[in-house]
């Protein structure tokens, strides 16, 4: 107990010293730290704060000290995101690096590779994408085909991927190949790391119903990775796949969280919250006039409240170190529908200004709306539709016969 | 505020299912409604859950009680709630007993609470006039008579009403209908000339009544708390109930979605079994989820009881989200209860039915899903 009142108070102090002003402003979409080898900083304490929080190993509190991370208990982690809550911190960086590589790679990865990638990622130094599904691979994913080859000490790598978000601006891949086709599907699939900039790779954005392009096609012909990239075992790699998922859910439930919180662009926006948006477009005081709009609203608002307890529950009731389980199922869904239902609800809030698209009579706010609440519509697709989830929840959590093992072979 | 249960809560929560299970399954209750039982709860079992130390869970230790606080009775109610007890832990402790620690007199405290802790008093808290709960709309008014008060009007939904020893009465002393001001609660003897208690039987079996005051005599000592300023105290003990209700529909509600998973992985139809069509393992996957809310909202509000940092706004929003949303839930639940059990679900027989009325009346009782939904828009300044 003491020691952890301990910690407390350093950690209080500490981020008193170092997290600069500017970082403990609501995050703008332009003012994102992804990292990488040319990294942008478009607000110069993006930087130092970064590069701070890397030096105690925090932005992956949890890893080992050995490469880099924090090495902290659970109970610490848990002060250090309240600590962090507390005076609205900035996350110091968005990366996939942390949030699904860097997990399955200290479970499953060898002591070299860990070596190799690990201390990158803490300190923000490679930005990773994920090559998993394919043109005809969306939720069927284990039927993927792009192909490995062994050739002498490396393999050669065909094939194309697809929904691979920031592929055009990322310096490695964590990829899933197949490396047997005579096998049952999930046994000939591994899981291999390489260099996006060998020879043989192209990407090419894909534009979505919001304007923006997140995602990318991505197309490998004769890439050649040294063989000793595979990570895990050979045609082993579907359970390294499954548990990455497992964080990805975890990364992706946690727009949800966000979706119960007035976070967006700042605290005088018009749009910072359901409610107050509600009341501003309509010239209401003290009580939103709109009686039907109100019940829906405090509804949505009562569902983030319980969830974002669920999902500290959930944290509260893990191991240490054993990292997300079956309830990251649940946690993704519900999460990616409440921020549905959150945008859903904003463009009732706010009305025919929130469906401008561009140029004036719009604020940029207002626009941002309109293009967030299209961009919402791929969080129950992406990382595993909706469905998905149901079906994940139906036969790990509850028990219910697998009504797809005759499919499966 | 902890989301996870202490090593006592934990082993008061195994120790009160094994309990429920082993002398109060649902049987207990079609008993008593089959018998028509005059009392309308098995008062062996209320002994034994008193002697377990139930009834004083909650209350503190310098009036006879276990100091257990909210957490402690909360993980009661939930089990309780997953055999649909019918006993006096809700008119008596979570209201009557909540009421008495919150408003009364260090005097009424030290005669009061103790003989609640031993199961010997039965209380009934009369708050509810029209069909709906609205604390604050009513028209019960209690007036000055030299040094003592006339009370006169009409309660209903009052739970235990026709077998309490004492009720508690929500009356006006001043004051419009729907103002917070005037607010007076009342310790009034049942016996006393002018009271008619009439017994309501309710679709979930439990006890309920209508009760009337005619130019009632109740003495200036049986003032609960402050003339007129009652409000602020009936907040927070309606609250307390909000949540512990809350908790024991938590009970009822895995009850009914334990029994129906089982059911999914028995029945067989098109020679599989059911479990396995898609039509209903999504439907029970969401149910899942929205259980898994229903346990943190309820947990959340448990706890913010029992922190001494939590704020009366924080503990009435988290009530109203645990109302809310349990109250939601358990509506869900017990209707897919029914229909994934198919035709055996509508039979009398079958047990299930049993958890449909008393989500229903569970959901009726201090404030229905829109109430809260109101009061958290309120409570949230929109």
């Amino acid at each position: 107990m003491f020691a952890l009142k301990d910690f407390q108070n350093s950690t209080r102090q500490w981020l008193e010293e170092n997290c600069p002003q500017s970082m403990r402003t609501p995050m703008v979409q332009e003012e994102i730290v992804w990292g990488g080898k040319s990294p942008t900083f478009a607000n110069p304490e993006s930087k130092l704060w970064l590069d701070r929080m890397a030096d105690k190993g925090w932005t992956c509190p949890s890893w080992p000290t050995e490469y880099g991370g924090g090495g902290l208990l659970k109970e610490e982690i848990i002060i250090l995101n309240q600590e962090l809550a507390r005076i609205n911190a900035r996350p110091a960086i968005t990366s996939f690096g942390i949030s699904m590589l860097g997990p399955v790679l200290l479970e499953y990865g060898s002591h070299e590779h860990k070596m190799e990638h690990i201390p990158k990622i803490v300190r923000g130094e490679i930005r990773w994408c994920q090559g998993y599904s394919e043109p005809g691979s969306g939720s069927d994913l284990a039927s993927l085909g792009t192909k490995a080859d062994l050739q002498g000490d490396n393999y050669l790598i065909n094939g194309s991927k697809v929904w691979t978000s920031y592929a055009d601006k990322a310096d490695w891949i964590f990829c899933l190949v197949r490396t047997d086709t005579d096998v049952p599907k999930h046994s000939g699939i591994s899981f291999i790391l390489f260099d996006m900039s060998s020879e043989g790779i192209s990407t090419k954005p894909i534009q979505l119903i919001s304007g923006s392009s997140p995602f990318c096609e991505t197309f490998f012909d004769d890439v050649k990775v040294p063989a000793g990239n595979l990570v895990g075992r050979l045609n082993e790699g579907w359970t390294i796949a499954k548990r990455l998922l497992q964080h990805e859910r975890t990364m992706i439930s946690s727009f949800g969280l966000a979706s119960g919180q007035s976070d967006r662009g700042g605290t005088t926006s018009t749009v910072a919250s359901i409610e107050g948006a509600a009341m501003h477009y309509r010239g209401d005081t003290d009580k939103l006039s709109d009686s039907v709009l109100r019940d829906k609203i405090a509804q949505f608002k009562i569902d983030s409240d319980a969830f974002a307890f669920t999902s500290r529950r959930s944290v509260e009731e893990s191991k240490q170190g054993q990292g997300p389980n079956a309830t990251s199922s649940m946690l993704k869904n519900y999460g990616c529908e409440l921020n549905k239902r959150r945008y859903e609800l904003l463009l009732e809030a706010v009305g025919s200004q929130a469906l401008g698209w561009e140029g004036d009579g719009f604020s940029t706010d207002e626009l941002q709306v309109t293009r967030d609440w299209l961009r919402s519509k791929a969080n129950s697709i992406e990382g595993g539709t909706s469905e998905v989830q149901l079906n994940v929840i139906a036969k790990r959590v509850l028990g219910l016969p697998d009504i797809l093992s005759l499919a499966k072979k | 505020m902890a989301l996870v249960l202490n090593e006592d809560q934990q082993l008061l929560k195994d120790s009160a299912k094994s309990f429920c299970q082993q002398n109060a399954p649902v049987s207990q209750l079609r008993r008593l409604r089959d018998s028509d039982d005059a009392k309308g709860f098995d008062a062996d079992t209320w002994q034994q859950m008193a002697a377990l130390g139930w009834a004083g869970m909650a209350i503190p230790e310098e009036y006879g009680g276990y100091g257990f606080g909210y957490g402690g009775l909360g993980v009661v109610l939930e089990e309780t709630g997953r055999s649909l007890i019918s006993s006096p832990l809700i008119p008596t402790v979570l209201l009557g007993a909540s009421t008495i620690n919150e408003l009364g007199s260090e005097r009424q405290k030290l005669e009061l609470l103790p003989k609640i802790v031993e199961g010997e008093l039965l209380l009934a808290m009369a708050i509810d006039e029209t069909t709906f709960h609205a604390p604050t709309k009513f028209n019960t008014t209690a007036t000055k008579s030299g040094e003592n008060f006339k009370l006169n009007g009409s309660k209903t939904f009052v739970l235990d009403g026709h077998i309490a020893n004492k009720l508690i009465v929500v009356a006006r002393t001043s004051g419009e209908s729907d103002s917070a001001k005037g607010i007076s609660l009342f310790l009034v003897d049942p016996a006393s000339p002018g009271v008619e208690i009439s017994r309501t039987h309710m679709v979930d079996s439990r006890n309920s009544s209508k009760i009337t005051f005619t130019d009632v005599e109740v003495f200036a000592d049986n003032l609960l708390g402050d003339e007129g300023n009652g409000f602020a105290g009936l907040t927070r003990v309606l609250d307390r109930a909000c949540i512990g209700l809350a908790a024991e529909m938590l009970g009822g509600i895995q009850e009914v979605f334990d029994r129906t998973l089982e059911y999914l992985k028995q029945r067989e139809q098109f020679g599989v079994l059911i479990g396995s069509f898609q039509g209903l393992q999504h439907r029970a996957a969401s149910m899942y989820s929205e259980i898994e809310l229903c346990k943190s909202a309820v947990i959340a509000a448990l706890s913010a009881l029992d922190d001494e940092h939590s704020t009366e706004k924080e503990i009435s929003i988290l009530a109203s989200v645990a109302k809310a949303k349990l109250s939601e839930v358990y509506c869900l639940v017990s209707n897919e209860g029914i229909q994934m059990h198919g035709g055996i679900g509508m039979t009398d027989e079958f047990d299930i039915g049993f958890f449909i009325k008393r989500a229903r009346v569970a959901q009726q009782f201090l404030g229905d899903v829109g109430f809260h939904r109101q009061r958290y828009a309120s409570l949230n300044g929109f």
